[in-house]
């Protein structure tokens, strides 16, 4: 009885989702403010629909209710709690429902803060988030209803993806999906702008905080999955190229390009048509994703939760909405030209140089991550692209977005001081000669190689470049007024960019990698580590039995960790390794255990000794964190009160920009 | 408004040139990338002699699979129902490995047998590389080689 309570309110919300769309929309166009009026409750209540059939899901799950077929196909007895509790979105129709879920959690919150933007936009953007919530209601409700029955019920059910089981993937779809689904917040502000006519700057303000968030949430996510499949797979790399990845990348790389144009846009009015095109795309590409990941088009290593069936919808659905969406840009944009003039040396030259590169590499990633399912398609023959060409590509491309960095900051909206650029660039080149060799020569222990030196290079020349600027505003600015959060969050974004760069070619560079046979008592040294393995024995845990390896990792004879890398057998005979990793800022050690080799007790064992690994999530994790920081600039809470305080400021909206603010960083 | 249409000039020249360069090498790296998969059958046929390294796929032969007592090295079959081609491969195998199993190698000919650098194997009990089971379809057919469930359930 309650799984079909879950199937009327995810029908009832779909009924709402619709109300959301049409009316406010026909209500903006007639100007009828009754109409329009509407938007808000049919938010409110697709929101609670939704929830409803949310927690009626993750209630089958939690009591294994195995008549429901999606429960009895992703979970069973043995299945601890916390993995039945995130096994709802461990395939395809339970992670759509997650999809609207938090879909509506934007919705919701666009519902609420919003009360100061005049009626008719808000009225419009709202619509076309409700236009988005039918799309992908309609397709949980007509091809992926995640309540299905199956009878007899089964008695126990199959298995979570193994490969699920893990406290990353707890909480990195939710955390991807927050970005993914952030996007469409500025999709719809640009879209609401679009239909609206109303070209003045005001719209992008609005949307700058929900794109930063969008873009914060994206970052983390990224991170995640980056981190779990680091410790998850077994392979010991942190990125793979793989087209899943790829997939939520592209999002990522437009969004890192909108938040800047949208900063020229609202500051200096400039880029608008640009801005708009960029909001479009990085829902798209966020679209796509979904598309790509969900379609079973990919031949990926890890595309879980697939049904190619499936795929045509969303196909359709992405159609709809990029085409709709460039449609209407086309006949609206041209109107849009405008803003104030800038010179060939200015901070809008910069952020225009450092988006053409973003969008760039993103066109190389789209293309080739296409590439081989278009080739397939027109029988081009089967092929497949990998590292060799992202990598190089993906450097070439991002070296001059690294080689500006430093300047951004200091370079003046509309003119800069050529004087300064030279002052500041010679200081960064030579911190970075000198500061980024000595630190790519201690990060090696002696002669580095070339992506060590790059490494150190590239991420001293950015660290000066922050620093420089930090020191300025720190010498210049009284106290108090030295770092509002948008440019604090802008120094820490940049400061992430620093800190990543150092990691992954530092890891890259000095990752030592070995696969060894080892008996008991057998040693192996990798990176100045000495391996000892003790041989394997049986451990069981909840739904699972596995073969444990202990190994006693000495230096200079001081024990440094023991690690257990295990084996593991889930029903079903699915075998997935579980590689034991002793973090550490400056290094991990990294084991994964192979194959049982013979009688002796003899292993197969991959050993890793991987050099500043954890740099390059600490790197993404500061982007996301200048994102959110980004949020709390008090000049945003005219769209988004933050706090009491600016509750108590009705009439916050009317305020021109203050010249601090508009002048911010100038 | 003179000097300013110039600058708008010189900033387009430096877009389209920037644009250029990246897609010359965009479609440089992809011609040197691309990476073709192809089945034992297809290798024997001489499809592989244009490629440097390829991506040979098919199920491992039963019986075939054969550890070297004192290393990592293993050598195996990979047979498509047709023909059958031998595997040298140094290094760990994935945990899906086993005979009877769909596996993809990236690697190279050297003298008749394929020495590959990366064996991967299908993900999960019931996945199987798409452009694999299109590949070895037709040999199925003919020889009803027994094939894991390829579609995942629904």
């Amino acid at each position: 009885m309650i799984p079909e309570l879950g199937q009327m309110a995810l029908i009832l919300a779909l009924l709402l989702a619709s109300v959301q769309a049409l009316f406010p929309l026909l209500g903006a166009w007639r100007g009828s403010s009754a109409l329009m009026r509407m938007a808000r409750p049919a938010v409110a209540g697709q929101f609670v629909f939704v929830v409803l059939a949310y927690a009626v899901l993750t209630h089958a799950f939690l009591v294994n209710d195995f008549s429901v077929r999606y429960v009895a196909e992703n979970s069973n007895l043995t299945l601890p709690w916390y993995y039945r509790f995130s096994a709802v979105w461990g395939a395809h129709a339970g992670s759509l429902l997650l999809w609207v879920l938090i879909l509506n959690v934007w919705t919701l919150a666009v519902a609420m803060f919003s009360r100061r933007l005049p009626e008719a936009f808000v009225a419009r953007v709202l619509g076309v988030m409700g236009l988005v919530s039918v799309g992908f209601l309609a397709f949980s409700v007509l091809t992926s209803n995640p309540f299905v029955r199956v009878l007899p019920a089964p008695a126990n059910g199959m298995d979570l993806n193994p490969v699920l089981q893990d406290p990353g993937l707890v909480i990195h779809p939710p955390m991807l999906y927050m970005g993914y689904v952030g996007f469409s917040v500025a999709f719809a502000f640009a879209i609401a702008a679009l239909l609206g006519g109303a070209f003045d700057n005001l719209w992008v303000r609005w949307a700058r905080p929900w794109t930063n968030a969008a873009f914060g949430f994206l970052s983390a996510g990224i991170v995640l999955g980056s981190w779990w499949s680091y410790a998850e797979l077994g392979w010991g790399g942190w990125w793979f190229w793989d087209p899943v990845e790829n997939a939520s990348f592209m999002p990522w790389l437009v969004g890192a390009a909108l938040i800047h144009a949208q900063a020229v846009t609202e500051k200096r009015g400039g880029l608008r048509a640009w801005t708009l095109l960029l909001s479009i795309f990085a829902f798209s590409l966020s679209l796509l994703g979904t598309f790509l990941v969900r379609s079973g088009l990919l031949t990926s290593v890890h595309a879980f939760a697939s049904d190619p069936r499936r795929g045509m919808f969303i196909l359709m659905l992405l159609g709809l909405a990029v085409g709709a969406s460039l449609l209407l840009y086309a006949l609206r944009a041209p109107k849009v030209v405008g803003g104030k003039p800038f010179a060939l040396a200015s901070r809008e030259t910069l952020i225009v140089v450092g988006n053409l590169m973003l969008v760039v590499a993103t066109a190389m990633v789209l293309i080739g991550t296409l590439y081989p399912i278009v080739g397939d398609a027109l029988n081009l023959g089967r092929v497949s692209i990998g590292p060799p060409y992202f990598g190089p590509l993906f450097i070439v491309l991002m070296a001059p977005v690294v080689l500006l960095l430093p300047f951004g900051p200091f370079a003046r909206w509309g003119h800069a001081d050529l004087r300064e650029w030279k002052r500041i660039g010679l200081i960064a080149a030579l911190a970075s000669v000198i500061g980024g060799s000595l630190f790519a020569w201690a990060a090696s222990g002696g002669m580095p190689g070339w992506q060590a030196w790059l490494g150190g290079l590239s991420s001293a020349w950015v660290f000066a470049g922050v620093a420089l600027y930090a020191r300025k505003r720190w010498v210049s600015v009284p106290a108090g007024r030295r770092f509002p959060a948008e440019m604090a969050g802008m120094l820490l974004g940049h400061l992430g960019v620093g800190i990543f760069l150092a990691g992954a070619l530092l890891t890259n560079s000095l990752s030592v990698e070995r696969d060894v046979r080892l008996a008991p008592g057998q040693t192996a040294v990798v990176g100045g580590y000495t391996f000892r393995f003790e041989g394997v024995t049986d451990v069981r845990g909840p739904n699972w039995i596995a073969h444990q390896g202990t190994l006693v990792v000495t230096r200079d004879h001081q024990q440094v960790t023991v690690l257990h890398p295990q084996k593991r057998e889930y029903s079903g005979d699915i075998v997935q390794t579980k590689a034991a990793v002793s973090a550490g800022l400056f290094r991990d050690l990294y084991v994964a255990l192979g194959e049982s080799l013979g009688a002796h007790g003899a292993w197969a064992l991959r050993l890793y000794d991987k050099p500043f690994v954890r740099w390059v999530w600490l790197g993404g994790l500061f982007m996301a964190l200048g994102g959110f920081v980004t949020l709390l600039d008090r000049r945003f809470r005219v769209a988004v009160p933050q706090t009491d305080e600016s509750m108590s400021t009705p009439t916050a909206d009317a305020q021109p920009i203050t010249p601090r603010a508009r002048e911010a960083g100038a | 408004m003179r000097p300013l249409r110039r600058r708008r000039i010189v900033l387009i020249g430096l877009i389209l040139g920037a644009v250029a360069i990246a897609t010359s090498a965009m479609v440089y790296g992809l011609s040197q990338n691309m990476s073709y998969l192809l089945t034992p059958s297809q290798v024997l046929a001489g499809k592989a002699a244009d490629y440097r390294s390829f991506r040979l796929g098919g199920m491992v032969a039963p019986g075939s699979i054969a550890h070297d007592p004192h290393s990592l090295q293993v050598d195996f079959t990979v047979t498509d129902g047709d023909h059958t081609l031998p595997v040298l491969y140094t290094g760990i195998l994935p945990d899906l490995f086993r005979a009877n199993q769909a596996v993809i190698a990236t690697g190279h000919m050297q003298g008749g047998v394929f020495v590959a650098s990366e064996v991967l194997a299908k993900h999960d009990a019931t996945y199987m590389p798409r452009e694999l089971q299109q590949a070895m379809a037709q040999a199925h057919a003919k020889h009803h080689v027994v094939m894991p469930a390829s579609e995942p359930t629904p």
